[in-house]
């Protein structure tokens, strides 16, 4: 292949970046191998499972199905781009530590990244709402209303309103 | 890392178009959301590409000289969903097209690339035939405009030439105004599915709304490419708004449709679904236009 290799400029968690990647790579490949942001994570590499989430301009994309060359120019945001200057977490990450919403944690980081696509919105949605917008997210493991009342929960705090209690 | 052998990055729609003929083999890739995954299962590994999925001129809705509504071929589901003028004129598609895959896949998704691919299941393809909807195609000589009906050749199988891109879907002033529509999908799971049958209505009502004017339906999965129903628009048009007229309508569907059997589901039972879709439809529509059924 002729220039398999192409320089790639973008802006990944606020800081602008280059790189000569691969055009065979899947954007997930670049940010793991090449930058080194293991909370993308392989799921079923297909766009099924949304492991593999990430913010893309301000909307969520399974970066397993994107190009690599396509982030050109791009505002790119990963799970790692929550962490507080120490180290700290979201309050996202912090709910669902709370809730149980995370057991081994390989859907969590898509799941979040959605939830912050949801919860920058500044809008309160139902329940119905809220499941919906969560639906492109396989768990294998928590049976997903941990996962729901945690976005929500959040949600909540962020409005400065109390969360309904009967559900 | 994908099987891909050559990536060719289209610049713009004549850039496209010169890839098309230098590379007669390769695949044009919009969204990638079907052709990424079935290079990843082998059937297309090993193929050229061309990446048209940074052309932005060809993102975005709006009405052309004749208010005819354009929506440009990489124009994403999410957006179509959310754009104002879809809202307004043909809010049925935005609808249709909110029930494919998940979120993430109608960020990325493309109402072209779900046409292109000629697939019968394609949330979209039932309603653009419920709409008439015109293909936009342009190519080395120019541009040219095809009828939906005649775009769909068979299954899988679409009328674009070799030098051609698809660039914009049109929907005719005379086929959207003044009309309400519904878009039924049957599907075993919530998200993540395609439909087993989908089906999308739309009616004009006289403007006492007891007679319906026009009627028109279409479904997804009924047959090879997707199709009308003209025997059961017939059996609607001039009718007064009313069950009977709603009944009929949706048994005049099993005259028109034929649908095959496969693993999603048998022929008997799709049927069974056609009819009852089809009625539900209606109602639907007639209740949107401010109509009562009698
Ligand atoms: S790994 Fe990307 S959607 Fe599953
Ligand atoms: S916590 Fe294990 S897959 Fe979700």
């Amino acid at each position: 292949m002729k220039d398999q290799f192409r320089l790639i400029e973008f802006n990944l968690n606020g800081k602008d970046v280059a790189k000569m990647v691969d055009c065979r790579a899947s954007l997930t490949d670049m940010l793991r191998d090449d930058y080194r942001m293991t909370s993308v994570k392989k799921g079923c590499e297909v766009g099924e499972c949304g492991a593999c989430n990430v913010i893309i301009d301000g909307e969520c994309y399974n970066s397993c199905i994107y190009l690599a060359v396509w982030a050109k120019g791009k505002k790119i945001r990963t799970l790692e781009s929550l962490l507080g200057p120490n180290g700290e977490l979201s309050d996202i990450q912090q709910a669902f530590i709370d809730e149980t919403a995370v057991q081994c944690g390989f859907c969590t980081p898509g799941f979040i990244m959605t939830a912050i696509e949801i919860l920058e919105t500044g809008k309160e949605y139902s329940d119905d709402e809220l499941r919906k917008q969560l639906s492109g997210h396989l768990c294998r493991c928590t049976g997903y209303e941990n996962i729901l009342r945690a976005v929500k929960k959040t949600m909540y705090k962020r409005l400065g309103k109390p969360m309904p209690t009967a559900t | 890392m994908y099987d891909i052998k050559e990536l060719y990055e289209a610049e713009s729609v004549r850039d496209a178009i010169r890839l098309r003929l230098e590379h007669p083999e390769a695949q044009i890739i919009a969204g990638g959301s079907d052709v990424l995954v079935q290079m990843r299962e082998g059937k297309r590994a090993g193929k050229e590409l061309i990446s048209i999925y940074t052309l932005d001129e060809l993102r975005g809705v709006c009405l052309d000289m004749e208010d005819n509504l354009r929506i440009g071929s990489l124009t994403s589901f999410s957006h179509l969903t959310k754009h104002p003028l879809i809202r307004q004129h043909i809010n049925v598609l935005g609808e249709a097209v909110d029930m494919v895959g998940g979120p993430q896949i109608r960020n990325i998704g493309t109402i072209g690339g779900n046409t292109c691919n000629g697939v019968t299941s394609a949330d979209s393809a039932s309603t653009l035939h419920a709409y008439e909807a015109l293909i936009e195609l342009t190519g080395a000589e120019g541009v040219r405009r095809v009828p939906i009906k005649d775009f769909y050749l068979g299954a899988g199988k679409v009328d674009i030439r070799p030098d051609e891109i698809q660039t914009a879907i049109l929907i005719p002033k005379a086929s959207y105004e003044n009309t309400c529509g519904y878009y039924y999908k049957y599907a075993m799971r919530n998200a993540m599915d395609i439909a087993t049958t989908g089906c999308s209505v739309n009616v004009r009502l006289s403007p006492d709304k007891q007679t319906f004017e026009r009627v028109r339906v279409a479904f997804g999965v009924a047959g090879p490419v997707p199709m009308r129903a003209p025997g059961a628009e017939a059996a609607a048009g001039g009718q007064p708004v009313s069950a009977e007229t709603a009944e009929a309508f949706g048994l005049a569907v099993v005259g028109d449709i034929n649908p095959r059997d496969s693993w999603r589901a048998s022929k008997a039972f799709r049927q069974h679904v056609a009819v009852e879709m089809a009625r539900r439809c209606l109602v639907e529509s007639v209740k949107r236009c401010g109509g009562e059924l009698k």
